[in-house]
């Protein structure tokens, strides 16, 4: 770690560090295509990552279609709607949501925030976004080959993801468990990157408390990220192993159309211990990048110094910690041993406390400041709100007597998406509308942003809202048709169809964020500079959008944290955080 | 500072606003290859504890039938021991300066790294062949799985080995390869320890209580 000196004066010593030798692209395929530019990768993780998000939106509408209209489709059968099902989960947490925090805004980030020219190793950061992609196209092929993509639901509990009658036993399983080894090889490339350039590149006077909260989550999920993903390896090459050579790491004895199957001996438990050691740390790797984003965007748009700032800090890092021990209340209904729920129990709910505490400060930095109800803010102001109710239905599940009855209904599926669907991604689409100037130049059109975000906002809680009660009543998660069940009553088909029409109401209002992206990049108003007059470095660059090397002949000198914001006495209502005390901003030439 | 003490900062008070607080004594640049390292030998280190985990889970198992020890695997660890000490000595040479030394150490430590590889083919074909070899035993298929993966890590390393022997024999000075031999020999002492721990628990002999006893079920 670095030495750092606490002079009295404002001098800031010159810099011992030598310049690094930036790649210099020579054409247009090293520029664009396999471009070593940290910025340039993350439009490209950001653009796939919305590509395969987008089938996965598909997909949503298809599932929804059935479940709203069932026997009215003919093009949907039992086999497309298990695999729709696990298509759908599966790209969204890990192909969309993690790769687009970590990937996407991780790599346009971090080297402009901590003040670095790029990466520490640009190549490997290439590669990284390459292999992201190939295990895009492997998923995607499971599409063309003999039986489709597999249905084994997007937690591919064995055995019944390998045996007959799983679609996709043929090859999607397969194709599903090597494009995730794939995935986790690229994202180890990157992580290492993100982690290494927050450690070690920052600029000079970026002092770990000096980082944007930003940095801080991205920086907290990727270690998650790093400890957390082997689990899952591990997990994919066992299955793998099991389906292709006869393995027996999770295949018990078992009876298969009468038949007893070569496997024998292993345990289908060991799998969802893997899998959800893994999966819980998951979906906080998905949340911190969201937690920290959120502080930024709260901060600058309500014009006030980020509450708690130490705080927010010791609170990511302490989520993350324990978000390592909790994994086994996603096996509640598993016949595991009392003693074990009783554990896992208390330390799911101990995560609460941190988690509370963070939403403390966020309202609390939003008391008395000076609100400004842009894009951004909307969005964030809707990321608490739900963030909130999925978290309470969180402390619900938590506890074994409560979540045994609603453990595989409908209630889970209200209080996940809630929590790690609407409101992660309330707070991608705020940040999109946040930096799109600094990547592009130009504003988001205000009118469609604002029916973007009513129709999302109100929509998903129309959605969300009723399927917990839907859960309450006992219908069961991914079943294909409910047929004659007595404890549900008529109405909850009525619901089912409402539910299934808001939807199609809010995938359509995401067809007009993504028309508003294209048409944006050449008629929108034309930013100035630091158009929300921020404080990070990202926008204190010589151009915007940023050029190569992000800064100019000398990097920028950080003298403040980033949320001098309405400063008592100072005339601005913000100082950027290359501005010394009473000078002028430096690196900015 | 260390990392712990600078999350005690508190940047938002005027004293440490806009005054200390730079970083003032610049990293060397080549702490970003050793900080890389770190962090990889950690996303490493879980890989292989999940792996013993979940072997020593499926041990505990009632109908556990512990698989056979092939001989050959401690020769194989005295090979990857010698490997790591050549290696050990290639650095040692390089921070003295002795670019003979460097290169007698990268030779014996290809060497032998190169006999450890061949001598776990071996035991993969001896094991393969043998009446033992049964595709649902999990000890069978834990043996290949865990070994394959170590041996996999240590072609990984192979491949840093070369970069560096390439450089040392095209007449590269001992400064401009010490750094990058103190981390190859920090990997080959980490899948050392590894092995070490690998073959201790798992593949020496039926230790199926000494588990038990640690995991303190027994
Ligand atoms: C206070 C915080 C939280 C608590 C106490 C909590 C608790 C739980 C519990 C007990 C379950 C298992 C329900 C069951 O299967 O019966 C669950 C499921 C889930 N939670 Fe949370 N959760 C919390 C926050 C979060 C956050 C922040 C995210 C994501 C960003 C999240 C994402 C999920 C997902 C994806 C599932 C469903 C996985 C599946 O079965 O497919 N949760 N949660
Ligand atoms: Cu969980």
């Amino acid at each position: 770690m670095a030495d750092i000196g606490h002079d009295a004066a404002d001098y800031a010593p010159p810099a011992e560090l030598e310049e690094v030798d930036l790649y210099h692209a020579k054409s247009w395929i090293t520029k664009y295509v396999f471009s070593q530019d940290a910025k340039v990768i993350g439009i490209q993780y950001a653009l796939t990552a919305t590509a395969i998000g987008l089938v996965a939106l598909v997909l949503s509408w298809l599932i929804r279609l059935q479940l709203g209209f069932p026997d009215t489709f003919n093009f949907i059968d039992a086999a497309g709607y298990y695999q729709f099902v696990t298509m759908h989960g599966m790209i969204m947490v890990v192909y969309l949501l993690t790769a687009l925090f970590l990937g996407g805004f991780g790599n346009y980030l971090i080297p402009l925030m901590v003040g670095a020219r790029d990466m520490v190793f640009p190549y490997v950061n290439m590669l990284s976004f390459w292999i992201y992609f190939l295990a895009v196209l492997v998923l995607v092929s499971s599409w063309f080959l003999p039986g489709g993509p597999t249905g084994a639901g997007w937690t591919l509990y064995p055995p019944q993801a390998i045996m007959q009658g799983t679609p996709g036993r043929e090859w999607g399983i397969i194709m599903m468990l090597l494009s995730l080894a794939l995935f986790i090889i690229g994202f180890t490339m990157g992580g290492l990157n993100y982690v290494v350039t927050i450690l070690q590149a920052r600029t000079r006077g970026m002092t770990l408390m000096r980082m944007p909260l930003t940095v801080w989550g991205i920086f907290v999920a990727t270690i998650l990220a790093l400890l957390a993903f082997p689990a899952l390896f591990v997990g994919a090459i066992m299955m793998l192993l099991d389906r292709v050579l006869g393995t027996s790491f999770f295949m018990p004895h078992i009876v298969e159309l009468g038949e007893h199957l070569k496997y024998g001996g292993g345990s289908p438990i060991l799998f969802q211990h893997l899998f959800w050691f893994f999966g819980h740390p998951e979906v906080y790797i998905v949340a911190l990048p969201a937690f920290g984003i959120v502080s930024d965007l709260i901060s600058t748009h309500a014009r006030k110094n980020v509450f708690g700032y130490r705080m927010m800090v010791w609170a990511l890092v302490a989520i993350g910690g324990l978000s390592f021990i909790v994994w086994a209340h996603h096996m509640y209904v598993s016949g595991m041993n009392p003693y074990f729920g009783f554990f896992f129990a208390t330390t799911t709910l101990i995560i609460a406390i941190p988690t509370a505490l963070k939403v403390y400060n966020w309202v609390l930095t939003l008391w008395k400041g000076n609100i400004r109800l842009t894009l951004p803010m909307l969005f964030s102001l809707g990321f608490i709100v739900t963030f909130v109710n999925g978290g309470i239905t969180g402390l619900f599940l938590g506890n074994v007597v409560v979540d045994v009855p609603l453990s595989d209904t409908l209630f889970v599926v209200a209080h996940f998406h809630m929590v790690m669907g609407v409101a992660p991604i309330m707070v991608i689409f705020g940040a999109i509308y946040h930096w799109y100037p600094l990547m592009t130049g130009r504003m988001l059109h205000e009118g469609m942003g604002k029916f973007h975000f009513w129709i999302t906002f109100l929509g998903a809680y129309l959605i969300y809202f009723p399927m917990h009660y839907l859960g309450f009543l006992g219908m069961p998660r991914r079943y294909f048709e409910m047929g004659e069940t007595s404890f549900v009553p008529e109405s909850a088909a009525t619901l089912n169809e409402f539910i299934t029409v808001t939807a199609l109401i809010v995938g359509f209002a995401q067809m007009v964020f993504l028309f508003n992206l294209y048409w944006s990049r050449r008629n929108g108003i034309v930013a100035e500079k630091n158009p929300w007059h921020a404080n990070s470095l990202e926008w204190q660059t010589p151009e915007m959008p940023p050029g190569h090397g992000n800064f100019g002949k000398e990097l920028p000198v950080v003298y403040r944290w980033p949320y001098d914001y309405s400063v008592p006495g100072v005339e601005a209502d913000f100082i950027p955080q290359n501005v010394p005390a009473g000078g002028t901003a430096t690196g900015a030439e | 500072m260390s990392f712990f003490s600078e999350l005690t900062a508190k940047p938002w008070l005027p004293e440490q606003a806009t005054a200390g607080g730079l970083n003032v004594r610049a990293l060397p640049p080549m702490n970003v290859g050793r900080t890389a390292l770190k962090f990889f030998l950690g996303v490493a280190s879980v890989l292989f504890f999940m792996l013993i985990v979940a072997y020593a889970g499926r041990m505990a198992f009632e109908d556990w039938r512990p698989g056979p020890t092939p001989w050959l695997l401690w020769q194989n660890t005295i090979m990857l021991i010698l490997s790591s000490m050549a290696l050990q000595w290639a650095h040692y040479s390089a921070t003295s300066g002795d670019i003979n030394g460097v290169r007698v150490g990268l030779f014996a430590a290809g060497a032998f790294t190169f006999g450890f590889l061949t001598g776990q083919v071996i035991a993969w074909q001896q094991l393969g062949t043998s009446g033992y070899f049964e595709a649902t035993n999990p000890a069978i298929a834990f043996f290949y799985m865990i070994t394959g993966l170590h041996v996999l890590h240590l072609a990984g390393g192979v491949v840093g080995w070369t970069a560096i022997s390439s450089k040392v024999w095209s007449g590269a000075r001992t400064a401009e390869v010490r750094e990058s031999i103190a981390l190859c020999t920090i990997y080959w002492h980490f899948l050392l320890v590894v092995w070490l721990v690998l073959f201790a628990l798992l593949f020496s002999s039926d230790n199926l209580d000494v588990l038990l006893a640690i995991c303190g079920i027994k």
